[in-house]
This record gives structure tokens, C-alpha cells and sequence, in this order.
């Protein structure tokens, strides 16, 4: 009977040992210090004044929203907000809170930190650049507490994906005596040395917790180095110092993937695009006969079908590009217009075209109607290798149709001069950093008066007929609270762009991303932040780190 | 001239040889895609592989040397010329000339040159040929490469002007242009030989220097600054020891002329 007894106990003894052995996944281990690096100084640690990169990704893992666009399935998702409704007429926006949340200092949520958060980001000396996404007209902007749980934020007009808006507002204490360093996100920043490392520690009262009740966030702290060049932070990675690098290069990408291909990511397209356009400013200090063939429909279009995106995609980013379609990356799920394709090669359509505009051939190069040999300079900023290559491949490609390309690269502060300020050139290269899924957040591009509608900007009046309806398509999707009609004017706006070719998109670069097999629960994706999206359900495999 | 100089001299000679035959050595143009191989290791058709964009590197690596070897030196007769036009006149001429002249040549060398280079070149006209660029980029260096020597050239000029043989000169009745063409010039060949010897490799690196800013010659012309720029980011040598060619001949070439700066400059 004893011994039956003991064999029971030893039995049941080994069963526990089994279920803690084996529950890896149910109880994700805690503790443990994630590292990897932010590639400039932070600039700020108020939340409503963040502008850069490093500042971006600090509110991340420290800020509390009210929703969060899933940087998974692009879905916007309720966080301090259980729920909210957005009007008919796109104006206002009632959020329904949750309760019995803490700041990291234990200071208690409500709605008037909300008010507070709004009041403040929308205060015009603050210059906020995250408030001017709100700023939909003249008039201000009203806050109504309906109930320490409830609040409507109300604007002067109305604003096409309200809600979306508030992924980048982090809620700030009105009362904490701590200001910014009050949180609500799962970290907090307990120390900062400047030009070495931010070291994020976990906020103990963070309100989230896993399915099995247990509060996150899973690691104790982050610590973030500040490091600018990527060969260093690539060689820090290997040796083990770093547990992720958010975004890298195609090159570096390819050697990790050679020699440890389950600590290379490849999330796809991203919604970064590069591309090119023509100078069409009328006062721009550049020959009426050059003016002529960059304002040609033809002429660009030609342009887009002798360049050949799928030798870009495979030559410059090593295949970890799939050739741009429009403004609006594959990646950007709701917002991409299906219907287009990206421009194929085929530079025999590419001479019809310029035949159709009086171009012809003359000892293999091309020369306009009147007489003017086609020749042209494309700028780009030095210092970007791709881009370089990228414009190198575009002139050889041009050059089997007889145009004579000149590569010219600019140290960026005179390239800008050069685009926006002097228009002193004749064709640029560049690429467009999207964060933004709405196309609100394009609308300095696509509007003729716009400082941004880098092909001729601040035009009083629409120049052309296709820059008009580009505008009023634009005016009218910000203008309705409907999704399905914004989508139809944005498809349009598309359309239009992959007809006129004012911008040529060449490119959209794969989000590549480097994560160490000791993170476990990472999930590369598209959006920004790529790798950390979810840290607060991101755990260390102790034994992992120690091997490599 | 001893067995390293000889050597040295050699060297040059047959880098210069070389490059100069790339029309005849080198098995593709330098600005040939060859788009179906990106990044290859050396081949018997490709003897150094190829760049990124799938250029032959052999090639490009004979037309850059060819390159930065004929310009460096044009740059190096520009510089040495206005040198000896500022600094030597100002030596010759002695008193407030000489001190305007050291003056200005402070004033030039207490710039940040390398600045300087990028705002001039940012300045330039962007409609140029890679050929036009290349002509410029060198002009400029010449151009602004100058006040160093000049500063060495006065002082050299000043104290030929004390010297007895010049006094004796004057003395004599010579004075002016005469004086400065018999008696002083040619007792500043010396200096100026030095002067250009060493430019020529401030020169080169100079223009690797903007070209690893990517602000150097325009593409798809190559030169030495260009191809150094390709080492950027190359973290295994033993992988991909092939593309040090451009990096080992810049070494050879700068200490060949060194060896035989040496010896100018014990003449000097």
C-alpha cells in the first residue's frame, strides 16, 4: 500500500514536472532585458511633440493610446478605449473608457486626461506635428466629459479617419506631478544617457494582461543604444549584443540570411516607395523645350515603360523589392486600388510614344521635333547606395532609347534647396517613408496648392485638368466619414497617377528585419515598428541568447 | 636613384601603362551592365568579378586608375601654378605683398576645404557629362589645392630675395621681371617640384574622399574614389577578397609616389 502510495506521489510528481516543462507558451517567462538600437539621438520625450524616428518608436513602447491600428492585420483595435463611435458627419468622436487604469506613477485614468491630452496637443504654440493631423479647419477644437468614463472630442470640420488618428496620441496625466514620465504604456523611461542608451523599464501598472491573467508586460526592461551606423549595429547583432535590428538593408539582409536565415525576416512590401518625376515648374530656370517635353503625357509615360522595375527589384535590392505600382503600396490592404498593375517593361511602347510627340532617332540618340538632342540630368541625394544604383540603371535603361541621362549626386541640404526651393533641376530621385495607411496623410502631395506636389508645386489654381479632379477627389474623400466612397475617390486619384505619371514609381522595398532566436513571440511586420509592434508580449529565451 | 626608387618608378610607369591600354585590356566598357550577374566573384570573364549593378570591375578598375592618374597630376599643375604665382611673385616682391599674400593664404587654409569642395560642387551646373564632371572635380581641386604650396613658396621665394646672389643681382642693374625669371625661378624649380610631386597624391585621395561622399565623378565614368566607395560596408574580407584591388593598387601607387617624393624633396 506504501509503496503504491510513493509510486502515486512520484507519478504525480513527474506529471507537474511535465505541465511546467511543457507550458512554455501558457506561461511565457518572464523577466529579462531586450536590446537593440535607434539610429539618431531621440529628440523629445513628450509624446505630442514627437517628429523623429527614435522619439517614434519611445512613445510606442511607452505611450497608452486610446486605439491601435494592429500592426498585424492593419485593424484598428481598442486599448483605453473599450469602444467609441465616430458621427454621421465625420465632426466628432465619443470614446467609452476603460476603468480602474493607472498611470506608471499610480496616478488614476479618466476621461479628463483625455480632455487634457486633446486640449494641449491642439494648443498652436506647441506646434505639435501630431496635432496638425487634427486640424481640419478654422475654429477650435471642443472636449465634453459625458462621464469620468466617457468623453466626445468634437471638430471644427469634418475629418476623414477620425478614429485611425488617435493610434498616435499617447494620453498624458493632467494631474501627475510626473508629466510626460506619467505612462500608460507597458514601459517607462528610467534613464537616459545622452549619446549611449535609453533604458525603458517595465511600467508595473500596466493595465494589460495575457489570457492567463498574468500582467505585462512579459520583459523587465529594454535598453535602447544609440547607434547611427549599421555596419556597427550589424556586427553587434551577430555577436549576440542586440536582439533585433527593426529595419536593415537589402545587402545586409543577404549575408545574415547566408549564414543564419532563421534570424532574417522578410515581411513583404512595404509602404515605402521610391521613385522619380520631372520638373514642371513654369518659373523653374530650365529650357522652354526641356519645360515641353516634361509637362508631355507621353513623354513620362514613355520614360515609365523604358525602365525596367523587375531588374531594379532583383539587381539593386537583391529581389527584396517587387516593382511600385502607384502611390499606394500592395502592402496598404484597404487603400491599394487592385485594378492597377505595376508599368511593364517595354521600351517599344516607349518609342511609339515618343513618336507620337515628334521624337526621333539620329545616330542612335533621340532628338524632339525641333531639333534638340534629348538629354537630361536625374538628382538624387549622394550617400544613399541604392538610389544610386538604382538612378545608374535608369540611365542605361534610357540610353537604349537614345536619351542621354546625367547622374548628379547632391548632399542633401542642397538637393532640397534644389527641389523645393530653387527648382533648379530637371528630373529627381527620391523615396516616400509612408507610416500613414490613410491617404489623408498624402494630402501636402496630391493637392495643386501644396508645398509637397513636388512635380510643380503651390500652383494657385490647378495648371491642368488631371490636377483638378486630382484635387477635388482628394477634397472629397476627406470630406465623408464613408469608407467605401473615400476608397472610390482614392482608386480615382490612383488611376489618375498611374495615367499621367507625374511621379514614377519604381520601387517598393520589402520590409527586411533582423530578430534574434532569443526574442520569442516576435512577428515581423510591414508597419512601423516592424519588430517591437508587440513587445509587451515579447519574451527572452535565456538559454537561446547564452548560445549564440 | 636607388633600387626602392627604381622600383617605385617602375610601378608607376606600369600602373600609368596600364590603364592607359583599359580599351585594349578590358573585356566590357566600364559602364556595361552585365544585369545577369550582380555581385559575381572573378570569372575568366569577369577576372575581378562584378559591382552591384553588374559591371565589370576589371574594367572599371583599369579606366578609374586611368582616371585619377591623368587628372591628379593636371590638378597638381593647376595648384602648383597658382602657387607659384601667389607665392612666389609675393616672396619676389617682398613687404606688404608678401604679408597681403601670407594673409590671404591663411585665410585659405584655415577653411574647411573639404566643405568648401561640397558647396562648390553643389554649385556646378548639373547638366554635365561624367567626362565634363571629371574635368571639373579636378579643376576645383587644382583650384582650391593651392595655398599650402604657395605658403612654402614664398618663404622659399623671400629668402631668395635676401639671398647675396640676388643682391648682387640688383647691384648690378637687373631688376624686375628679368631678375625674377634669370636668378629667382630657377632657384625655386626645386621647391615647385616638390610641390607637385606632393600634390598629386593629396589629389588623389582628395577626390577618393568626395567620391566616398558620392559627390566625386559623375557616374558611370569610374575612379578610384567611386571604387572605394563599393568597400563601404564590406564586412568579410576573406569572402570577398577580390574587390581590395582597387584599395591595394591606390596603396601601391601612393607609396611608389612617396618613394620617389623622397627623393625630390632631399633635392628641394
Amino acid at each position: 500500500m506504501n509503496y503504491r502510495r510513493a509510486f502515486l506521489r512520484l507519478l504525480a510528481g513527474y506529471a507537474l514536472l511535465f505541465l511546467i516543462l511543457t507550458s512554455g507558451s501558457a506561461f511565457a517567462q518572464n523577466g529579462g532585458e531586450l536590446r537593440f538600437c535607434l539610429r539618431s539621438e531621440p529628440k523629445t520625450f513628450d509624446p505630442l511633440l514627437v517628429d523623429d524616428d527614435s522619439s517614434l518608436s519611445i512613445r510606442y513602447l511607452t505611450g497608452g493610446v486610446l486605439v491601435r491600428v494592429n500592426r498585424h492585420t492593419q485593424d484598428l483595435e481598442p486599448e483605453l478605449a473599450e469602444s467609441w463611435k465616430v458621427s454621421q458627419d465625420g465632426k466628432q468622436i465619443t470614446f467609452k473608457l476603460r476603468r480602474g487604469i493607472s498611470f506608471s506613477d499610480g496616478t488614476q485614468f479618466f476621461a479628463d486626461d483625455v480632455a487634457f491630452t486633446m486640449q494641449r496637443l491642439m494648443d498652436p504654440a506647441l506646434h505639435s506635428s501630431t496635432g496638425d493631423a487634427f486640424r481640419s479647419g478654422s475654429g477650435a477644437v471642443s472636449t465634453k466629459i459625458i462621464a469620468p468614463d466617457q468623453i466626445s472630442v468634437t471638430f471644427p470640420a469634418p475629418l476623414a479617419g477620425l478614429d485611425r488618428l488617435f493610434d498616435q496620441v499617447a494620453i498624458m496625466s493632467a494631474r501627475s506631478p510626473k508629466k510626460e514620465a506619467a505612462v500608460l504604456g507597458p514601459f517607462m523611461v528610467a534613464e537616459y544617457k545622452a549619446g549611449s542608451s535609453v533604458l525603458l523599464r517595465r511600467n508595473p501598472n500596466y493595465w494589460k494582461k495575457d489570457s492567463h491573467g498574468r500582467r505585462l508586460p512579459y520583459l523587465d526592461s529594454i535598453r535602447l543604444d544609440i547607434q547611427p551606423n549599421r555596419d556597427v549595429e550589424m556586427l553587434r547583432f551577430k555577436r549576440g549584443e542586440l536582439d533585433l535590428i527593426n529595419v536593415i538593408d537589402s545587402d545586409y539582409f543577404d549575408r545574415l540570411a547566408a549564414t543564419s536565415p532563421q534570424l532574417a525576416h522578410d515581411a513583404g512590401p512595404s509602404l515605402d516607395s521610391d521613385f522619380m518625376w520631372f520638373n514642371q515648374v513654369a518659373s523653374a530656370p530650365i529650357p522652354e523645350y526641356k519645360r515641353a517635353w516634361f509637362r508631355s503625357t507621353n513623354f513620362r509615360r514613355a520614360i515609365s515603360q523604358a525602365i525596367n522595375r523587375d531588374d531594379l527589384s532583383r539587381v539593386v535590392f537583391n529581389g527584396h523589392a517587387q516593382p511600385a505600382v502607384g502611390p499606394v503600396s500592395p502592402a496598404n490592404k484597404f487603400w491599394f486600388n487592385s485594378r492597377l498593375k505595376a508599368e511593364p517593361y517595354r521600351p517599344d511602347a516607349a518609342r511609339q510614344r515618343l513618336q507620337a510627340d515628334g521624337f526621333h532617332l539620329q545616330n542612335g540618340a533621340l532628338f524632339d521635333k525641333e531639333g534638340n538632342p534629348v538629354e537630361f540630368s536625374i538628382v538624387t541625394n549622394a550617400g544613399n547606395k541604392p538610389r544610386e544604383r538604382m538612378a545608374v540603371m535608369v540611365q542605361e535603361d534610357l540610353g537604349k532609347l537614345g536619351i542621354k541621362v546625367n547622374v548628379v549626386t547632391l548632399d542633401f541640404p542642397s538637393l532640397i534647396e534644389r527641389i523645393s526651393q530653387k527648382f533648379n533641376y530637371e528630373a529627381a530621385m527620391l523615396g516616400f517613408r509612408n507610416v500613414d495607411l490613410d491617404p489623408n496623410g498624402q494630402m501636402n502631395i496630391w493637392l495643386s496648392s501644396a508645398e509637397d506636389h513636388a512635380w510643380n508645386p503651390q500652383q494657385k489654381s490647378p495648371e491642368t485638368a488631371w490636377e483638378a479632379e486630382i484635387d477635388r477627389l482628394m477634397r472629397a474623400q476627406a470630406s465623408t466619414a464613408d469608407p467605401k466612397k473615400r476608397k472610390e475617390s482614392f482608386d480615382r486619384v490612383q488611376e489618375i497617377v498611374a495615367e499621367q505619371a507625374p511621379f514614377i514609381y519604381l520601387v517598393n522595398q520589402n520590409a527586411l528585419s533582423a530578430v534574434s532566436s532569443a526574442v520569442e513571440g516576435a512577428n515581423p511586420g510591414i508597419l512601423s515598428p516592424q519588430t517591437f509592434w508587440n513587445a509587451e508580449r515579447l519574451t527572452l529565451n535565456a538559454s537561446a541568447r547564452a548560445s549564440r | 636613384m636607388n633600387a626602392a626608387r627604381k622600383l617605385a618608378c617602375v610601378v608607376v610607369l606600369a600602373v600609368c601603362a596600364v590603364s592607359l591600354a583599359a580599351n585594349w585590356l578590358a573585356p566590357a566598357g566600364y559602364a556595361k551592365q552585365f544585369r545577369e550577374a550582380p555581385s559575381a566573384p572573378p570569372s575568366r570573364q569577369h577576372l575581378l568579378g562584378t559591382d552591384e549593378v553588374g559591371r565589370d570591375r576589371f574594367a572599371r578598375v583599369l579606366y578609374g586608375t586611368r582616371i585619377s592618374l591623368l587628372l591628379a597630376p593636371a590638378a597638381a599643375l593647376v595648384s602648383t601654378a597658382l602657387a607659384a604665382l601667389i607665392g612666389g611673385l609675393a616672396g619676389y616682391l617682398g613687404g606688404i605683398w608678401l604679408r597681403l599674400a601670407r594673409g590671404f593664404t591663411d585665410l585659405f587654409l584655415s577653411l574647411p576645404w573639404l566643405f568648401l569642395l561640397i558647396a562648390v560642387r553643389a554649385l556646378l551646373p548639373l547638366n554635365t557629362s561624367p567626362l565634363v564632371s571629371v574635368l571639373i572635380t579636378f579643376l576645383i581641386l587644382g583650384l582650391l589645392g593651392w595655398a599650402a604650396s604657395a605658403r612654402v613658396l614664398s618663404t622659399s621665394a623671400d629668402a631668395l630675395r635676401n639671398s647675396d646672389f640676388v643682391l648682387q643681382a640688383r647691384a648690378s642693374g637687373l631688376h624686375g621681371p628679368r631678375l625674377f625669371f634669370v636668378h629667382v625661378l630657377p632657384n625655386l624649380k626645386p621647391v615647385l617640384y616638390a610641390q607637385f610631386w606632393i600634390s598629386i597624391p593629396v589629389f588623389i585621395l582628395a577626390e577618393a574622399n568626395l567620391g566616398i561622399l558620392g559627390l566625386g565623378v559623375a557616374e558611370p565614368l569610374p575612379s578610384w574614389g567611386s571604387l572605394l566607395r563599393e568597400l563601404e560596408g564590406m564586412i568579410s574580407f576573406r569572402e570577398e577578397w577580390w574587390r581590395l584591388a582597387p584599395l591595394l593598387l591606390l596603396i601601391v601607387v601612393m607609396t611608389s609616389f612617396q618613394t620617389l617624393l623622397s627623393n625630390e624633396e632631399v633635392t628641394a
